[in-house]
């Protein structure tokens, strides 16, 4: 089995394009994973008994389902009423998919900030909100950012997924030209090449920006 | 309960002189869980009034002052501050729980400096001090920067402003958390056992300070401590408790001179 470079990189362009969509749906993905995670993290401490049942609820069962099943269940099912494109359902679906994961990241972040950070924060009268915003996150969040710089890979590599609901990202693009040309190898290994040069690479420099944060931020 | 502020008159306090009190506790009782820490409180601090809080550990004082911080909230009785009500409101003829708004408006006029400083450590010194009167108070930055460092300055840490706490000692942790509270000009301050945590070669520069601001008169201070010449030396009047109730109370030359009971003989003595 002989891998023909030369057709290999006369498909790369095509193979970039897909890239290109794979990583903005990452980043939009992600985005609105941090966002609602954070969210649903904040939920989960709300004293009424209802929020804090229904949101565990929430986390429990989407974690619990695979993702290809919510994409599919929200692509072909629900978007029915929304007629939303591929690309938006497949990010969102990724967004709410890994928030259920990022809240557990900003839990344990939550968690560590000392007891006496909140009683100083209610000794000086700062409010719930303030206490939230000038104390507890700004503590919180810096030690979780290489865990969350994890869950950006993983997004990433969750991408293919997509491929399911008609995203044109690598995986949709190398099966179209499959079809075309009938190689399977060259397609499919340039993906995997691409995932993996993108996934080192992301994994290198986070571990330099938490190394250069832990130095910054020792207590 | 049937205290209320309306019904209550202005009455005669400790010392002859008739003032209302800035803090009164009126049958104070706490329980964690099935463990009853404090077995009914009364007491009473005039304005500006010094009083240091001893006895053994577990005798439940520093519960007494993280009820006044707002920190613990009574099983039973009140808690008045100012003449006002601090952990109720009255609704309808019925004393009900205060609301956040009630306990944020009493909370403006108390503040506390903790054995464990709890310092923003992601902060800078200065920011430490003038967070809480920028962001609680709406001082503009320059007014808040002043009164920061003039407090700074009180505590002797004006060249430290742009340092992170972690790069201080523990005394001087306390100093500026010392400034940290002061900044606010609470009207009742709680110091809960501040020098516990530091090592005994810091202790004195903690303490002096603490006597500085003692000497300035208006503040009224809860030294909840374990320093017993600091007690004799600052307050006005000390105040033993065991077991979750007050048991002796009294000038400090008497209290530490002749201790009537039992509890308190045994205690000094095992303090000396």
């Amino acid at each position: 089995m002989e891998l023909d470079w030369e057709y290999a990189f006369s498909i790369l362009p095509t193979l970039l394009k897909g890239l290109k969509t794979a990583l903005y749906a990452t980043v939009v993905g992600f985005v609105i994973a941090c966002v609602a995670g954070l969210v649903l993290a904040l939920l989960v401490r709300v004293r009424v008994k209802v929020v804090k049942w229904v949101t565990n609820a929430f986390i429990e069962f989407v974690r619990s389902t695979p993702l290809l099943i919510q994409l599919f269940f929200l692509y072909f099912g629900l978007n029915k009423y929304f007629q939303l494109s591929a690309f938006t359902v497949g990010a969102v679906a990724l967004g709410i998919h890994y928030s259920t994961y990022l809240a557990e990241v900003y839990r344990s972040g939550i968690d560590n900030v000392e007891k006496g950070q909140w009683e100083a924060s209610r000794a000086l009268n700062f409010s719930k909100g303030r206490t939230w915003t000038s104390i507890i996150l700004p503590q919180a969040i810096p030690p979780i950012l290489p865990i969350m710089g994890n869950y950006l890979i993983v997004v990433f590599k969750e991408t293919p997924l997509l491929a399911g609901i008609t995203v044109l990202e690598m995986l949709t693009r190398s099966k179209n030209i499959l079809s075309r040309d009938w190689k399977p190898f060259e397609p499919y290994t340039m993906v995997g090449l691409i995932f993996l040069v993108l996934s080192l690479t992301m994994a290198i420099v986070f571990e330099l920006m938490e190394r250069r944060m832990n130095r910054r931020f020792t207590k | 309960m049937s205290t209320t502020v309306q019904e209550r008159e202005p009455h005669a306090v400790s010392g002859g002189e008739t003032a209302l009190p800035i803090v009164k506790y009126n049958d104070v009782k706490k329980s964690f869980g099935d463990l009853e820490v404090l077995h009914g409180i009364n007491l009473e601090m005039r304005p500006g009034e010094k009083i240091a809080i001893i006895g053994p550990s577990g005798s439940g004082k520093t519960t007494l002052g993280r009820m006044l911080m707002t920190l613990e909230e009574p099983t039973s009785g009140t808690i008045e501050v100012d003449g006002e009500l601090l952990w109720h409101m009255e609704r309808g003829g019925k004393l009900v729980r205060a609301s956040e708004a009630h306990l944020h408006r009493m909370r403006t006029k108390i503040g506390m400096v903790f054995q464990h400083f709890n310092l923003f450590p992601h902060m800078k010194v200065i920011r430490n001090v003038t967070e809480a009167p920028r962001k609680v108070l709406g001082l503009s930055k320059e007014e808040a920067h002043e009164r920061a460092v003039e407090m700074l300055r009180k505590v002797g840490l004006e060249d430290k402003l742009d340092v992170y706490p972690s790069k201080l000692s523990g005394g001087q942790k306390q100093r500026v958390a010392i400034a940290r509270a002061l900044v606010m000009r609470p009207k009742v301050m709680v110091f809960d056992e501040v020098t516990s945590a530091l090592d005994p070669e810091l202790v004195g520069e903690v303490l002096e300070v603490i006597k500085e601001i003692a000497l300035e008169g208006e503040m009224a201070m809860m030294l909840i401590t374990h320093e017993m010449d600091f007690a004799r030396e600052v307050a006005d009047r000390v105040i033993f408790g065991a077991d979750g109730l007050i048991v002796e109370e009294g000038p400090p030359s008497e209290l530490f001179e002749n201790p009537e009971s039992e509890r308190l003989q045994s205690f000094l003595r095992r303090m000396n």
